[in-house]
């Protein structure tokens, strides 16, 4: 029996998400031994902290050990039971998982048997693998299949091993086929772990320690290996299954593909056009190659075993997999470059955060993705021994024995041959396949550039006016103002502000553009988004045109053509190219033109035949040898209609696709309707390759007043041009996706008020959850807009249509904010007025006329039994579970900031502090009646505080800038809010411009007046599902009193995101609406990406009762919550809190003016313009006004459904019905069936938050170490403490650092008060948030993260005497150590990984060594490299300075040079005479000596303390040979942060003595 | 749009007004134009809201934030475009509109409001300047007759807009000039009939049809309207005033304000009049503090009044506002007109007892103080008084349209307020394809309501005899 619950409503199991701990240990030599499995079990142990459990402690989310072929073992085992074996190698040992009904798992037998007899080999006999569910957790146990062993004998077809494994590939696919054919009611028992002759798979759904005493066979002494790969899983869903867990067949995986949807798509695609001379006539047999509702590895695994199968070697079908970025790479040699350029043809990349471990039982290595996202370390001893994983210190290896300790970089692979008995590393490995064929010779006569093709005139004649052409592709003027024209001026999107108010397009009265029915999807927790801007050399606009070659072609040697452009949205030249492209290339490409118009009279039912006929016309263009197919619009014209592109194309695509055709041809859309990135982004996420748009283009060059008047038109293509691709890859890296190619086809999009039907048909794979319109619809809104176009409307004679979209306009789109409904809500709240308040929530809750909401849709069902009002739950206990949005002082003004802040603790409910810190001065008691301005400086409309209010925000936000994030903070806050994503803007980072960064926000933010402050997308903490539990665990240790929340915005799939985000031991989760505001953002994220609540809302509650986590967790929703109505829908379909942003800003004065990114907000509350701030008129007492209001609104809905208690309403989904009176001719397809679905789970199972995390904090180091530094807490004496250290000792620090900020605020103690030497590896978080007064000295190594947040103290890292090692050239901390880090100094002897000092505001760090992407988005603080840096140094690196020891004199190269200057280091009796002298003391970010003077001194005085502190051999050397090394250092400037600095410096000059300055830097 | 900081940086600057002692010289209008850079200058304050409240603040919801921004970059003619897409006749709202838009203007907030009037007022003069205003004459015609009943800004708008729509449309006018209030109402010095002359030529030749003369009901047998046309829309105005039902009303010298102020038009447009009613060298007292009121004052004063004092019955409302509970809507605050600064003494809260006089002429108006609380009148005892009173004029507003004749006749049914029922989506009556709009539907109200009333009643009309309509509402 299966328990994991099937589809069900919004849950869908397929959505699950995992990454997790992987590890192998491998004996270089190949020598096998039983100690090899033990120590791969201990590895897994002590991965445990990287897995999770679920609603029951003992369920696992799975692990398991792939060993070799353990012939020793099986060979006496098989005797006794009568199987005799072959010679080792020439038989295969199947694992299988059988069905426990015994007709089910006979059939199975006799099916696998009968497969293994079919393909030419024979059965030796089964074998009962022992096992002992004792300890496992009782879900398993229900879900725990029979595990059989099958042992084949090699039959005479398979000469030779290799044939042998590959018809056992083959054979196992049909199994598997066949069992599905079966279709038993408990098939999905039915798994082949592994079925090789080299390689033997133990796993299940069990807790990591389990797996040794599960499978019996792993403790027999016989059983021996040479290698052992491990893999501990964290699912985000509680319902792991057995096979899910890793390791598959080849790999373990730690990470994310998250171009899944279109890898799967493309190996389907290729099934005709793929051909092997290995596989000849097998190849057939193994379709359906990847089976739908796998996890991404499950499918990756299945590539990578065709790749092999095919003839690839495994390391380089793992590059064919997971390319190193090499297309921006300019550092990379020539040949390995066109080794993958050749390759980059064959296939899409799969992409996404991956640390990779793959092995075919005679090699086993590694490989990581191309932008480092994960972390895997590996080590090396003197008896031969690797051990690799995903941290370091899961296996006591002697230190003496090491002889190397490294990591996998970004991109690079890692070989272990155990037959060669050696190791082969990334450089040897690609230089010999690199070698291995001419692949410049090839690409040179294989390659054509577009861009470098003759150019071809090309015009597109139209009998139609360019306004009627406009109006029939829906263009409104809005296009123009918000879209065309910014583009043209400036070659960036607009950017816009506040929230989505608009209805969804299913609901719009108005015909919408196909587009608007699709939403962005984005990466949240599971994997991050990525930097587009910062980390552009690992992107790639790169589109292939055309046919691709055969993937398993690999004995080719005459490479077909290729066609190649450097970005998809092609100019006319280039299409005149791409439609003269038979001559250009010789006959290698034929384009020919579809037109995809179709007769008018026709009307919207003849959309669906038309696209029928063009299937036809695509299949047999192909057939006939067309080669690139362009399917245009440009036909249309009053009698001639255009199918929409999107369908079009998609269409398409999919027909060729589903006909295996799909890689025979290219698809290049020639389209009017292109205009906004997020439709670019479309018609490539559904399969095309290149986009020609005219129509845009046309209007370029007719933009009028809308742009700037000295622009020519070629200048605004040109600039236009620019900003989609710009906007393109932050589309795709938003999802985390970095190259065109694997984008192409990846659908990463869910729609949302489109059918089924027509979704399946046309965008197959797509998400579609609440049903809506299907092709007639759709064709009908065509029509119409056809017919406005080409019509008489006099309104529309001369005009385009207002839009409407992105501001309120009359006769435009509708809003749910309009003059009306702000002005009553206004008017309520100044004269708290209940009246007015009712009018305000009619406005907004009656959507009979206009449809604007989802929830506007729903019916509340009242009780047969209402209770009188006086019965329900007081206002005054519901306005607690009310919270203020994260608006950041910076985004919102001091007085906008502290009145939100004084109303949510009159009410005892929240406010956020948003990104950006808060004021220390805010953490005072308010003990009598005063002025805000006697407590905070900064306030310009001063107003009245009382005895008892508090202007400390609650929630303190901790979001991907970290910036004043201090320790104190974080021990100030009753809530600490992980910002995973934001509505308006999910996936991206921010920007404050350094004019908005006065000197009050540097302060608070702890950076430099001036200097521009950059949020990164992602945290670089959390990459993936355990990462975030690592930040939760860090953030409750530092404050064991602050609940922990985690902010998602809705998409499909946030419910098992939420889940894994529970799993993780958040203690909150908000899932927030797409329609969220923004202070800024580009407009097609506020208007494109996510979904509203109520989708992600339904999907969470579902998903965590079915997984019964809910008890746990408080969901919050937030999103356009505007009245109790609101808050109703939200708390039946599943949420205990609320978050309110928009309207309390609306009762605090906002009149939507949506100009918050311009600074110019009239009402004073989103600007720090001082005299615009004066204007700011809100008071607490209106929004205490407020929310009262809403609660009564609520209690009055409670009395009518019965409710007496805020808790019975949670989660009541049966009170909701969809209205009855839905006629719109849209909005009446809804269904709303699966968001109203409610789990059917016992009844004890909670629906609402009612439990505690156990968070596991007892366990912390910290106990011990803040009960031995009691003295120094309590009386500031100084205490020398000593410990042992592990890597499961994590966050080492942190909840001792919590302990003296509580007591002594950010200020802390004098430096080194609490001594503390370690001794031994450090788990994941070392020191982070340490506190000024503590010293961690740690003798061995860190892992991930040390030093985060560090808050003042001073942490040193060297490795032990007795390890052999140089240190300077080996590992000694992990990845993204400092991140956030404030002040305090760090000293690491040996090379750090990547990003080191990510985003640090303050803090000195020494290290010998870094990886790539140092110094990102550092604001503050010094950074000494006393060795080699990794590529794309000082990335968004807007302050602080590096000084980079560059020996080799190539440090240039891997500098991001965007925001920085190279300087050399000035001598220092040049900078005295010039600047007069200086102290030398350093701490504090505002160092006025970078300025120069004092640059040497610094330097050395910090290389001094590196050699005190570590006893750094290098910093010997380069000490004592000072002369020799001083000019080989370069100091890295940031240009802003000079600037700043000197503006700065030259104000402290007129108010105080030079010398002074110095002092107090 | 517009500038990003222009509210910022530049002051509001209306268009200037003569002296009080030069303009009560005539009955001409008294704005001078501002140049075309101080207007674009006045254009770049606008802040093109996120939500224009101006836009809904306006009753014709005239696109009030991009004429702005295209004025701003003197790109007038498009200007002119986008303001009459929503505006049949801008000049004269922007003469005449007491501008609830620039009520609504986000700047009126915590500053003063764009001068969205005097653009208006400016974009309207230029294009009529330049000769930008063209008759839009229908492509084709429908062969469907409305006729519409009722000449002023409703009858107009309704007219203008079924004629372009391609229906033949007669405009029936009871006077002997098309316009209603707008001719006959609203003082020359307030706004010239030229402009109102000038639209019509536009009308004709997009084809409507002036039947002058024709009273509805009198002249013209109702019977024949319901006959002879496909659809009628009643736009005849709200002209049954209030009365002032107190001992004396009866004495010569006592007058409704329509009494007296047409003539004075008629008499600036060239007619000869026989005995015109006039305040010179007399005492005048203008009972009703409201717009009408305030024309009398001024007509009063141009004539040459020794006095004019002007009484209302309700309280003095306040002199500002409270914004934060106001904003965005139309403000209770005291309202000084133009004419009132050209010189009237004003009080409020005062109740005419009775009127006394000489030879059947009166000659005093006897007054009584009042106390307004919780929204009820009381006398206060003992201030009584009582003012000389040549003329009085009542200007107390209007209660529904005139019952007998054309309305009773067609047999209409009313509201409670005695208007012609019909709903602002279909405006249709209760009789059978005929319609009503404006101030005969909804009561005495502004202009820029009477046309907005008339534009939808068009796309009503419109709908009704086609089955849709393109004319936007």
């Amino acid at each position: 029996m299966n328990l994991a619950p099937v589809k069900q409503g919004l849950y869908d199991p397929a959505r699950e998400h995992d990454a997790c701990g992987v590890g192998f240990i491998a004996h270089i030599k190949g020598n096998k031994s039983h100690t090899i499995i033990a120590q791969g079990l201990q590895i897994l142990n002590n991965l445990t902290h990287r897995g999770a459990t679920g609603w029951d402690p003992l369920l696992g989310d799975g692990a398991g050990i792939l060993i070799q072929t353990p012939d020793a073992f099986l060979r006496p085992v098989c005797r006794e039971i009568g199987v005799s074996l072959s010679a080792p190698g020439s038989y295969g040992v199947g694992m299988v998982f059988l069905p426990r009904v015994p007709e089910s798992r006979a059939a199975c037998e006799r099916v696998t048997e009968q497969m293994i007899a079919e393909e030419g080999q024979s059965v030796l006999g089964w074998r009962d693998v022992p096992t002992n569910n004792q300890g496992i957790s009782q879900d398993a146990k229900l879900q725990e299949p029979i595990i059989r062993q099958i042992f084949v004998n090699r039959g005479d077809s398979c000469p030779d091993q290799d044939r042998f494994e590959r018809k056992l590939f083959v054979i196992r696919k049909r199994i598997e086929h066949a069992v599905r054919a079966l279709r038993l009611s408990d098939g999905k028992m039915f798994y082949i772990p592994s079925l090789s002759s080299r390689t033997l798979v133990y796993k299940g759904m069990l807790l990591a320690h389990q797996v040794g005493t599960y499978y019996l066979d792993l403790q027999d002494e016989r059983l021996v290996s040479a290698l052992a790969l491990v893999h501990q899983r964290f699912s985000t869903n509680t319902f792991p299954t057995w096979e899910l867990a890793h390791p598959f067949r080849m790999v373990a995986h730690n990470g994310e593909i998250n171009t899944l949807r279109g890898n799967i798509n493309w190996m389907a695609a290729r099934r005709q056009a793929m051909q092997s001379a290995l596989l000849g006539e097998d190849l057939e047999k193994l379709w359906p190659l990847i089976i739908e509702g796998q996890s991404d590895t499950a499918c990756f695994d299945n590539a990578l075993e065709l790749l092999v199968a095919g003839g690839y070697s495994l390391a380089h079908a793992m590059m064919l997999l997971i390319p190193e970025a090499w297309a921006g790479n300019p550092l990379m040699d020539e040949r390995r470059r066109a080794f993958y350029e050749y390759q980059a043809a064959l296939m899409e990349p799969w992409d996404g955060p991956a640390a990779v471990a793959f092995t075919d039982g005679r090699q086993i290595g590694a490989t990581l993705d191309r932008n480092g996202l994960r972390p895997a370390r590996y080590l090396i001893t003197d008896d031969d021994l690797v051990v690799m994983a995903s941290e370091m210190g899961v296996l006591d290896v002697p230190q003496n024995k090491i002889v190397k300790k490294w990591r996998l970089q970004p991109g690079k692979t890692f070989l272990i041959d155990l037959e060669a008995g050696r190791i082969i590393d990334d450089a040897e490995l690609k230089e010999q396949l690199s070698a291995a064929k001419h692949y410049r010779a090839w690409i040179n006569q294989s390659k054509l550039a577009l861009e470098e093709l003759p150019a071809q005139e090309y015009h597109i004649e139209s009998k139609a006016s360019l306004l009627d052409r406009q109006q029939a592709f829906g263009y409104t003027q809005e296009d123009l103002k918000f879209i065309l024209a910014p583009m043209a001026a400036v070659g960036e999107e607009a950017v816009g502000s506040m929230g989505n108010d608009s209805p969804l397009a299913v609901l719009s009265d108005r015909p919408k553009p196909l587009y608007q029915y699709f939403k962005q999807m984005f990466a949240q927790v599971t994997n991050p988004p990525i930097d587009s801007i910062r980390e552009e050399s690992v992107m790639s606009l790169v589109t292939f045109i055309g046919p691709r070659p055969n993937l398993l072609g690999i004995e080719v040697t005459e490479p077909g053509a290729r066609l190649e452009a450097k970005q998809p949205v092609l100019s006319a030249e280039d299409m005149g190219k791409i439609l003269h492209i038979a001559e250009l290339s010789d006959g290698a490409f034929r384009s020919c033109t579809l037109s995809i118009c179709y007769p008018a009279a026709q009307g919207a039912t003849g959309m669906e035949t038309a696209l029928e006929i063009l299937y036809h016309k695509a299949e047999k263009a192909v057939r006939d040898g067309c080669n690139i197919l362009v399917l245009s619009d440009r036909d249309i014209a009053p009698d001639s209609i255009a199918i929409p592109a999107l369908l079009a194309t998609s269409a398409v695509h999919h027909h060729l696709v589903r006909k295996g055709l799909r890689t025979s041809t290219g698809l290049v859309i020639e389209t009017g309707s292109a205009r906004e990135v997020h439709q670019y982004a479309l018609l490539a996420g559904y399969g095309a390759e290149a986009i020609h748009p005219y129509l845009a283009y046309e209007t370029l060059a007719h933009l009028g007043d809308f742009a700037p008047k000295d622009l020519g038109y070629k200048e605004a293509v040109k600039r236009y041009t620019k900003a989609i691709n710009k906007g393109l890859l932050k589309v795709m890296s938003k999802m985390g996706i970095s190259t065109y190619q694997s984008y192409c086809g990846a659908q990463i999009f869910e729609a949302v008020g489109l059918n089924t039907a027509f979704v399946q048909k046309y965008f197959t794979g797509t998400a579609s959850q609440v049903e809506g319109i299907g092709i007639l619809e759709v064709a009908e809104e065509t029509v119409r807009t056809h017919k406005l176009a080409f019509g008489d409307h006099p309104l529309f004679r001369n005009a385009l249509d207002p839009g409407g979209e992105y501001a309120y306009r009359v006769r435009g789109e509708e809003h749910m904010w309009t003059p009306e409904s702000i002005a009553k809500l206004q008017h309520a709240a100044r004269a708290n007025n209940s009246r007015t308040y009712r009018e305000y929530a009619k406005l907004i809750n009656e959507q009979s006329k206009h449809l604007m909401t989802l929830r506007g849709l729903f019916e509340i069902k009242e009780s047969s039994n209402p209770i009188p009002i006086e019965e329900v739950e007081p206002a005054k206990e519901i306005v607690k579970r009310f919270s203020t949005g994260a608006m950041s002082l910076g985004s919102i003004s001091q007085e906008a900031h502290t009145t939100l802040a004084i109303a949510m603790n009159r009410i005892k409910g929240k406010s956020n502090t948003g990104e950006g810190g808060e004021d220390p001065q805010r953490y005072r008691e308010i003990r009598a009646d005063g002025m805000l301005a006697d407590y905070v400086q900064s306030v310009l409309v001063d107003i009245p505080v009382k005895a008892g209010d508090s202007l400390r925000s609650a929630i303190k936000q901790v979001a991907s800038g970290r910036f004043g994030v201090t320790t104190e903070y974080l021990v100030n806050a009753d809530q600490l809010q992980i910002k995973i994503a934001q509505g308006a803007k999910p996936g991206e980072g921010g920007q404050l411009p350094g004019h908005k960064v006065s000197a009050y926000i540097a302060q608070v933010r702890h950076t430099v007046p001036g200097v521009g402050l950059i949020s990164p997308p992602p945290h670089h903490d959390i990459y993936s599902i355990e990462d975030i539990a690592q930040l939760i665990h860090d953030l409750k240790n530092v404050n064991p009193g602050a609940s922990v929340s985690v902010k998602l915005v809705s998409e499909v799939g946030v419910g098992t995101v939420a889940a894994g985000v529970c799993k993780a031991k958040s203690d909150y989760v908000t899932i927030a609406g797409h329609d969220g505001g923004t202070g800024a953002s580009p407009w097609s994220s506020i208007k494109h990406a996510g979904t509203p609540w109520e989708l992600g809302l339904a999907e969470t509650q579902q998903t965590l009762v079915l997984n019964r986590l809910r008890g746990r967790i408080t969901v919050q929703a937030d999103g356009q919550m505007k009245t109790g109505r609101d808050v109703v829908v939200g708390a039946l379909l599943g949420a205990d809190e609320f978050g309110f942003s928009t309207a309390p800003l609306v009762v605090e004065g906002c009149i939507m003016m949506r100009k918050c990114h311009l600074n110019t907000c009239p009402v004073g509350v989103a600007t720090q313009d001082p005299e615009l701030r004066k204007k700011f008129t809100g008071q607490p007492e209106h929004v205490v006004n407020y929310f009262f209001f809403v609660a009564e609104e609520v209690r009055e809905y409670m009395a009518r459904m019965g409710f007496r208690t805020f808790n019975e309403m949670i989660g009541r989904s049966d009170m909701l019905d969809t209205k009855k009176a839905v006629d719109h001719w849209k909005a009446k397809g809804l269904d709303f069936t699966k968001i109203f679905h409610r789990p059917d789970v016992p009844a004890e199972v909670a629906r609402y938050h009612c439990e505690k995390q156990n968070h596991g904090l007892e366990k912390a180091l910290d106990h011990k170490l803040i009960a031995e530094a009691k003295a120094a807490l309590e009386h500031r004496q100084p205490v020398a403490i000593e410990s042992p250290i592990r890597n499961t000792n994590r966050v080492v620090g942190a909840m001792l650092s919590g302990e003296v900020a509580k007591r002594f605020g950010h200020q802390g103690l004098p430096d080194d008060t609490i001594y503390i030497k370690l001794k031994g590896t450090a788990g994941q978080s070392f020191g982070a948030f340490l506190a000024r007064g503590i010293t961690l000295e740690l003798v061995g190594e860190g892992n991930d993260y040390v030093g985060k947040g560090l808050s003042g103290g001073r942490l040193m890292i060297y490795p032990p005497a007795d390890c052999p090692i140089v240190p300077e050239h080996n590992i000694i901390v992990g990845n993204v150590v400092l991140y956030g880090a404030i002040s305090g100094e760090s000293y690491f002897r040996g090379v750090a990984g990547e990003r080191f000092a990510v985003r640090n505001s303050g803090a000195i760090a020494v290290v010998e060594g870094v990886g790539d992407h140092g110094c990102e988005y550092m604001t503050g603080g010094t950074v000494v490299i006393l060795g080699y840096t990794g590529r794309n140094f000082a990335a968004g690196m807007s302050g602080g300075v590096a000084f980079v020891l560059d020996e080799e004199g190539d440090f240039e190269r891997r500098c991001n040079l965007a925001m920085v200057e190279l300087e050399a280091v000035p001598e220092e009796a040049q900078a005295m005479e010039e600047l007069g002298g200086g102290s030398l003391e350093s701490h504090g970010r505002v160092n006025v000596k970078q300025l120069g003077q004092s640059d040497e001194r610094l330097l050395r005085v910090l290389i001094q303390k590196h050699l005190h502190y570590t006893g750094s051999q290098r910093a010997k050397e380069i000490l004592e040979h000072w002369q020799k090394y001083l000019p080989k250092f370069v100091k890295v400037m940031p240009t802003e942060y000079r600037r700043a600095l000197k503006e700065m410096a030259a104000a402290q000059e007129q108010a105080h003595p030079k010398v002074e300055i110095a002092q107090h830097g | 749009m517009g500038k990003v900081t222009g509210f910022m940086e530049i002051a509001r600057h209306d268009l200037p007004a003569l002296p009080v002692e030069e303009r009560v010289r005539s009955f001409r209008e008294f704005y001078l134009p501002l140049s075309d850079a101080e207007m674009a200058k006045q254009g770049a304050r606008c802040m093109d809201c996120g939500i224009p409240f101006c836009q809904t603040g306006c009753p014709i919801n005239n696109i009030i934030p991009d004429w702005n921004d295209l004025v701003y970059r003197q790109n007038w003619r498009e200007a002119l475009d986008v303001l009459h897409s929503t505006n049949n006749f801008p000049e004269f709202t922007g003469r005449i509109c007491p501008a609830p838009c620039e009520a609504a203007c986000t700047l009126n907030i915590n500053d003063d409001p764009v001068t969205i009037k005097s653009i208006e007022h400016t974009i309207i003069d230029k294009g009529w300047e330049m000769g930008w205003v063209l008759p839009q004459i229908p492509a084709r015609k429908t062969g469907k007759r409305v006729a519409v009943v009722g000449s002023g800004p409703a009858g107009m708008a309704c007219s203008q807009q079924l004629a372009r729509a391609g229906h033949d449309v007669v405009l029936f006018e009871k006077n002997d000039r098309i316009g209603g209030l707008l001719r006959y109402g609203i003082p020359d010095f307030k706004m010239e009939k030229h402009h109102i002359d000038r639209r019509m030529a536009q009308m004709r030749s997009e084809g409507v049809e002036f039947r002058v003369n024709q009273h509805v009901g009198v002249d013209f047998p109702v019977k024949k309207l319901l006959e002879e046309f496909d659809a009628a829309v009643l736009t005849g105005g709200s002209e049954h005033p209030r009365e002032l039902p107190v001992p004396g009303r009866e004495l010569r010298g006592i007058h409704f304000a329509m009494e007296f102020l047409p003539l004075q038009n008629q008499v600036n447009a060239g007619d000869k009049i026989t005995g015109q009613i006039t305040a010179k060298d007399k005492h005048v007292v203008v009972i009703g503090g409201g717009d009408t009121g305030s024309d009398c004052i001024g007509t009063s004063i141009r004539q040459g009044a020794i006095t004019v004092t002007n009484f209302e019955l309700l309280p003095q409302p306040p002199l500002e506002e409270n914004k934060p509970l106001t904003w965005p809507d139309w403000p209770m605050k005291l309202r000084t007109s133009s004419s009132h600064e050209e010189g009237c003494y004003r009080d409020f809260s005062i109740a005419t007892r009775r009127f006394s006089g000489v030879k059947g002429h009166v000659t005093t108006l006897h007054a009584v103080r009042l106390e307004w609380k919780d929204g009820k009148m009381q006398e206060i005892p003992g201030t009584e008084f009582e003012i000389k009173a040549d003329l009085v004029l009542l200007a107390m507003g209007y209660l529904h349209p005139v019952h007998e004749g054309m309305l009773n006749q067609l047999g209409v049914e009313y509201d409670t307020r005695g208007n012609v029922k019909a709903d602002t989506i279909r405006y249709q009556t209760s009789i059978p394809k005929v319609f009503s709009a404006g101030d005969m539907r909804r009561g005495q109200s502004l202009v820029v309501w009477a046309i907005r009333e008339g534009r939808q009643a068009a796309h009503a009309v419109d709908d009704f005899l086609i089955g849709s309509s393109d004319l936007p509402r």
